[in-house]
């Protein structure tokens, strides 16, 4: 990214030294992760150039938005519904929360042992590195963990901007109609805060847009089930990372296009691997952008990765909302009932979650699962012990990873990756 | 044939030359700063007609030398099985990882654990405070007396574990005792992670450690069984790799 930006970025108050810094280290590490992979889809050009333009183009497209009034809402949740956003004519952005930036600052305020997202956010915004929360005219955050929870006081203290919806964690009679309560809520501050009201026809429109994006993803999702995958695990998820902050309608026709691409490589058996790779399902925390240490650790070695039961990945399109609502009652209903069919850790009990997991692994002809905990990110971790009880019962074999985003524990890490991966090929000869 | 396995650890390497079926060389250097330049003056005096690398510097050998590798977790089942051919659990502490593996019946690896990403419950844990008490890192598992006297290093980081052990000498701890109480909690780390993956007879300890007298008497308490130990417990990881390097294939079940 260019010197044509210098003025854009100087005038949202970023960190300019450290912000020129953070772009060159995300380039060198795309260069070396995404750009050496070999049989791409031609389809990933599109996906090359939006990472490119991260943080030049797209928050151009956001100043032109913002100038035609319309407002920038920022998230960092699957449950903060995006059909409400875009109903006000406002832009839904997924938060910077996926690389090791800014700790320093982070730990100011935060405990040392706090995952590694939360020190992100945290770090993103007080190292001044992140023009999409300098451009948010709203954080919508959300009770999930306690570790968000607490954070999110301090970053309201730090930004004023943080509106935060509380989340149930059981999915009980009480928990829906808290959830119900507090989706209507969101809607109410969305229209102070925009001026805009939500109407059947607006609500109608934002509920197709979401629908389409999710039906595009869930299409990539089905055409990774192919043996032999006809894209990468690190393609996908930065697919599914991208999906948080592009623009819906652009991204859901450019991933269309690309899955008509897939769609001919399968029927003519061309994949980014021969047939008979062994296939990898990643459960857990979410993989925020530009983490992709996990997936570059397990190609790397010679595996697929071939799905995320995860945040960023299956939880965020598995499931649609019916979009056959006739009053904005009904759509309203609609949405609470859909958000609350992900399945996220911070509720009890989430079995849902394990069932998603082992029919995702026979759908997706995993032969293994690796079990994906950031450190301290403990509803995860805890839940573990769940997936890994579950899996045995399948006789899938099984990896549980606990890490963040620094480079220290790749040898460690990378030793354990192959040797599970030795594992499934003994589980495959069978 | 020559087959050699050749192990490249954070504080040692291994390697190992079959000749046939029989084991005929057996070299233990430090790996130091210039693994890549010890490595191959040990193929280059050996001259392996097949070499497989192992540890984690595996992949220096396979960048430089298209070395076949396999990893340390796979090795060392096939090291253990070959020495004791009805193990199923194989504890494994070398200088900044423990491993714990898990065999099915066949012998081919069923589950594995490794330690968190710092060298607590490690080799590398032992060595520091074997000098921090002043103890010569051979003698250290003989010199532990008595139970720990109730003492316990509590830190899960060898740092702190430190300044840990210089506080009770501080207080006039024998060190003797401290010395127990530090194996005991090194110990107490690797059983929980033995126990995470499930204990199964038998049990064999792998790695430098194994020498150590006193993590031996406190894994067969703990335990509650036998625990064997290859006369040569630090090169089983070497020795698995050569002879999946003599089989020509990573099938580490017997054959």
């Amino acid at each position: 990214m260019s010197e044509k930006y210098m003025e854009m970025w100087r005038s949202l108050g970023l960190n300019l030294e450290a912000h020129q810094g953070l772009l060159a280290v995300l380039s060198d590490a795309y260069q070396g992760i995404y750009l050496s992979q070999k049989n791409r889809p031609e389809g990933m050009k599109y996906f090359d150039f939006v990472i490119s333009e991260v943080h030049g183009l797209r928050i151009v497209e956001l100043v032109e938005e913002k100038k035609k009034g319309k407002q920038i809402f920022g998230t960092f949740c699957l449950y903060v519904p995006e059909e409400l956003i875009l109903a006000v004519d406002g832009v839904s952005i997924g938060l910077c929360a996926g690389a090791d930036v800014g700790t320093e600052e982070a730990e100011k305020y935060l405990p040392r042992n706090t995952c590694a997202l939360i020190k992100a956010f945290m770090g993103f915004k007080l190292a001044g590195l992140c023009p999409y929360v300098e451009s948010s005219d709203l954080i919508i955050g959300e009770t999930t963990c306690d570790g968000k929870k607490k954070a999110y006081e301090i970053l309201n203290e730090i930004t004023g901007k943080v509106y935060v919806m509380e989340m149930p964690h059981m999915k009980s009679d009480e928990g829906k109609r808290l959830w119900m309560s507090e989706v209507k809520n969101l809607a109410a501050k969305l229209t102070e805060v925009s001026g805009k009201e939500i109407t059947l026809e607006k609500l109608t429109e934002a509920v197709a847009v979401v629908w389409e994006k999710r039906r595009a993803l869930q299409r990539l999702s089905a055409l990774r089930a192919s043996d032999p995958a006809p894209i990468s695990g690190l393609d996908a998820l930065l697919i599914n990372q991208v999906s948080f902050y592009d623009d819906p309608i652009r991204f859901t026709r450019m991933l269309n296009a690309l899955c008509d691409e897939l769609d001919e490589r399968v029927k003519n058996g061309v994949g980014v691997a021969p047939k008979g790779t062994p296939r990898i399902l990643i459960s857990g925390s979410p993989m925020a952008i530009p983490n992709w240490k996990l997936h570059a650790i397990i190609e790397g070695s010679g595996a697929m990765v071939v799905g995320e039961e995860s945040c960023v990945g299956e939880r965020n399109f598995k499931s649609q909302l019916d979009p056959h609502f006739t009053s904005i009652k009904q759509g309203l209903e609609s949405i609470a009932e859909r958000y609350l069919t992900i399945n996220c850790a911070c509720f009890t009990p989430n079995e849902g979650r394990l069932d998603d997991i082992r029919d995702m692994a026979a759908r997706l002809h995993a032969h293994g699962v690796i079990h994906y905990a950031l450190q301290f990110c403990t509803p995860y971790m805890v839940e573990a012990y769940k997936v890994k009880q579950r899996l045995e019962e399948k006789e899938v074999p099984y990896l549980r990873i606990e890490t963040d985003y620094s480079m220290e524990d790749m040898g460690q890490l990378k030793t354990r990756v192959e040797a599970f991966i030795e594992v499934m090929k003994d589980g495959m000869k069978k | 044939m020559r087959s050699g396995g050749i192990d490249i650890g954070s504080r040692y390497i291994k390697y190992v030359v079959l000749e046939d079926t029989d084991l005929s060389e057996v070299y233990k250097l430090e790996t130091g700063y210039d693994p890549l330049g010890t490595c191959r003056d040990l193929i280059g005096t050996t001259k392996p007609d097949r070499l497989l690398a192992t540890g984690y510097g595996r992949h220096l050998l396979q960048a430089h030398h298209d070395v076949e590798t396999v990893t340390e977790i796979r090795a060392v089942a096939r090291g253990a099985r070959a020495c004791f051919p009805s193990c199923r659990t194989i504890i494994d502490i070398g200088g900044q990882d423990t491993k714990v593996v898990q065999l099915a019946e066949n012998g081919v690896v069923a589950h594995f654990e490794m330690n968190d990403r710092c060298a607590a419950g490690t080799g590398r844990f032992l060595e520091v405070m074997a000098k921090t008490l002043g103890f010569p890192l051979e003698q250290f598992g003989d010199r532990c007396l008595g139970n720990g006297g109730g003492m316990t290093i509590s830190s899960l980081c060898t740092v702190f574990a430190e300044s840990e052990v210089i506080s009770l000498i501080a207080r006039g701890a024998k060190r003797e005792a401290i010395a127990t109480a530090i194996h005991q909690s090194i110990a107490n780390r690797v059983v929980s992670l033995a126990k995470r993956v499930g204990v199964k007879e038998e049990v064999v300890f792998a790695g430098g450690c194994a020498r150590n007298r006193c993590l031996q008497r406190i894994f067969q308490e703990k335990l509650q069984q036998p625990i064997r130990i290859s006369d040569n417990p630090d090169i089983l990881s070497a020795y698995g790799a050569a002879l999946m390097a003599k089989a020509s294939t990573s099938d580490p079940s017997p054959s």
